[in-house]
């Protein structure tokens, strides 16, 4: 093979193996091994969830609101992220007891900077299209769809989560409460 | 007129949560009526900058006009009902209607009508076209409307609750700096009745059950393990309410412990806690022997009939706007101290993020309980069946209340606050 198509067979490799990470992370929360869910963060992990404002054309970039200030929906960290799972894991969190039914589709994965640039990837940012339905109890269902950023870092043969950013697109949000992971 | 709320029984009809006619004079005889949180000044600082708020189902603009003024405008063109204004802030020196073209100044005049001259034939009488300016009562920022151009001032409106209002906005360390709202307001859809929160707010220590959860965590700022409210200050399980006006703090008796004593819980950030230990020392000596307000008289309460606030822990105010019978849209705040610095600022910002709001370790369950209490009323055998607010009825001591005019729950918990919520719901509905 000629270097070139090494390359785009390492890009596709590494391609693969990023969306093989996400679809068996989101299995995990479907079937609700939330621990082991929360292993997959590195432990110096951010996870951000910013409320969307609506704003003019030639204002765009405040349409997120990503100020280190703003309110958002979520500012975490694994440590906090940790609590979420064990408070639901106590069984007495009426807001998730009984537990929710939900299916998380991660979708037009895509890898936008790596690093190094040649050779095995230590570290890669990603965008991709998530879409969560929910279904609560008997009637109540939410549908959440979005942009997700991640940043992974290599983890053995697999991958750790260092940053999530998850642009929920709403601005009222059209449900009562966030008690599940994107 | 049937009675919904029967005072010496204490019961309280579920018609008023899930009935359509019900909720159509609320919109009347209350929202129209009492003054309604619209926002903070730090969200509109200098002239032209606007932010979309509501009142009850009406949507608003807060701006700040060229006189520095916040006024409080109906956002619905008067020409066709259109909004003028679909941003959630801004800045602008004008409002213009994307349906006609019609523009409106930061007072709301109309001062600008497409084709005056030949279509209208310079005839429209234009001084009349404004848009609808609501009352407004800026009171240390805090931005109040009214539709109610005769009624109460906001003062009479508040009556003594003003003191336990205004402890939310005293500054950290007793002195004379300001507040300010984080950026952004979290604004989402709980299918529940408006009336769930404000009673929630005016005082329900019994629902202790709700979150413990939350205990077993310990979600406190002290980190892992602490408690939520942390662990210094006075937390009394008594309440003062108003029956003239509705409104209600949860504590109001001054502390048995009559010393000053640090009020703030750990904070497991080391440079928020060396910062609130200095602000208490700067406390001791802005207010000698004094107990920060909101120590002394609680953690919170609702304004009648559907703002709610946290003075501490976190500091943030909570308006549940009606958006049918079975449907309430809350909107929050987060505050902080203006002058804190931006490190303090960022790690009360996440402690608030998590405690409070839809992603809220402790409001999540809240609303479980007001979304299904409010679908499990709907049934025409359910409807028949009203709300037990018996708890400690009969056994508030008006006379050990801090305040002359205010019902004290006693000691105990008690649904004595929830009960006067219910009554001023009732007086109005009355009218």
């Amino acid at each position: 093979m000629t270097a070139t198509s090494e390359d785009q067979l390492e890009r596709l490799l590494l391609r693969e193996s990023v969306s093989e990470f996400f679809a068996a992370e989101y299995d995990l929360l479907d079937r609700r091994e939330l621990s082991e869910w929360l292993a997959l963060f590195a432990d110096d992990a951010v996870y951000t969830v910013p409320l969307q404002r609506n704003v003019k054309y030639d204002h765009l970039e405040r349409e997120n609101a990503l100020g280190p200030l703003d309110t958002a929906w979520f500012a975490d960290t694994k440590d906090t992220l940790s609590q979420r799972v064990e408070q639901i894991q106590t069984g007495v969190h009426w807001a998730e007891e009984p537990v929710s039914r939900s299916a998380h589709l991660v979708t037009n994965v895509r890898i936008v900077e790596r690093s190094p640039e040649h050779g095995p990837a230590q570290t890669v940012s990603t965008r991709c299209r998530i879409l969560v339905y929910r279904n609560r109890l008997e009637r109540e269902v939410d549908l959440f769809v979005g942009v997700r950023e991640d940043k992974l870092r290599r983890r053995d043969a697999t991958w750790e989560i260092v940053e999530r950013t998850v642009f929920l697109e709403q601005n009222v949000l059209l449900a009562k409460n966030l008690t599940l992971f994107f | 007129m049937p009675k919904y709320v029967d005072r010496e029984r204490g019961l309280v009809s579920r018609e008023i949560f899930v009935d359509e006619e019900i909720y159509r004079l609320e919109q009347e005889r209350i929202f129209c009526t009492q003054w309604l949180f619209i926002g903070h000044g730090s969200q509109i600082p200098q002239p032209g900058d606007f932010f979309a708020s509501r009142m009850g189902e009406e949507n608003v603009i807060l701006v700040r006009g060229k006189d520095g003024q916040a006024r409080v405008l109906l956002n619905s063109c008067r020409h066709r009902g259109m909004k003028v204004c679909r941003y959630d802030e801004g800045n602008t020196p004008i409002f213009t209607c994307p349906y006609h073209g019609w523009s409106y100044g930061l007072n709301g005049d109309l001062v600008g009508v497409p084709r005056f001259k030949d279509a209208y034939h310079g005839e429209l009488d234009r001084a009349q076209y404004g848009l609808l300016e609501a009352r407004v009562c800026d009171h240390r920022g805090m931005i109040w409307a009214t539709w109610n151009f005769d009624g109460p001032d906001f003062y009479e409106f508040m009556g003594d609750m003003l003191q336990f209002h205004d402890s939310m906005l005293e500054p950290t360390d007793g002195g004379d700096g300001e507040m300010e709202a984080l950026p952004g307001v979290q604004k989402w859809v709980v299918p529940c009745n408006w009336k769930f929160p404000g009673e929630n707010s005016i005082g329900d220590h019994y629902h202790a059950v709700s979150h413990v959860s939350v205990e077993l965590v310990g979600i406190g700022p002290g980190g892992r393990g602490s408690t939520r409210h942390g662990d210094g200050g006075y937390r009394p399980l008594a309440m003062t309410a108003f029956p003239d006006t509705g409104h209600g703090s949860r504590g109001g008796k001054a502390n048995p412990d009559a010393v000053p004593r640090y009020p703030f819980p750990a904070f497991s950030d080391p440079a928020t806690e060396a910062w609130h230990r200095a602000a208490w020392e700067r406390h001791t000596k802005n207010r000698p022997g004094e107990r920060p307000a909101w120590d002394r008289l609680g953690n919170g309460g609702n304004i009648f009939p559907n703002m709610n606030y946290h003075t501490r822990w976190p500091r943030t105010i909570m308006v549940a706007h009606p958006a049918g019978p079975t449907t309430t849209e809350m909107w929050r705040w987060f505050l902080v101290d203006k002058d804190m610095p931006y490190e303090v600022k960022q790690f009360v910002r996440a402690y608030f993020l998590r405690y409070s709001g839809p992603g809220g370790l402790t409001e999540q369950d809240d609303m479980e309980n007001w979304s299904y209490a409010t679908i499990a009323s709907k049934g025409a055998m359910a409807r028949k069946l009203p709300y037990n607010l018996q708890q400690g009825l009969g056994h508030a001591v008006d006379s050990e209340a801090p305040i002359a005019g205010a019902r004290y729950s006693g000691g105990f918990i008690s649904e004595s606050s929830a009960m006067v919520f219910y009554n001023r719901w009732q007086d109005l509905i009355d009218r």
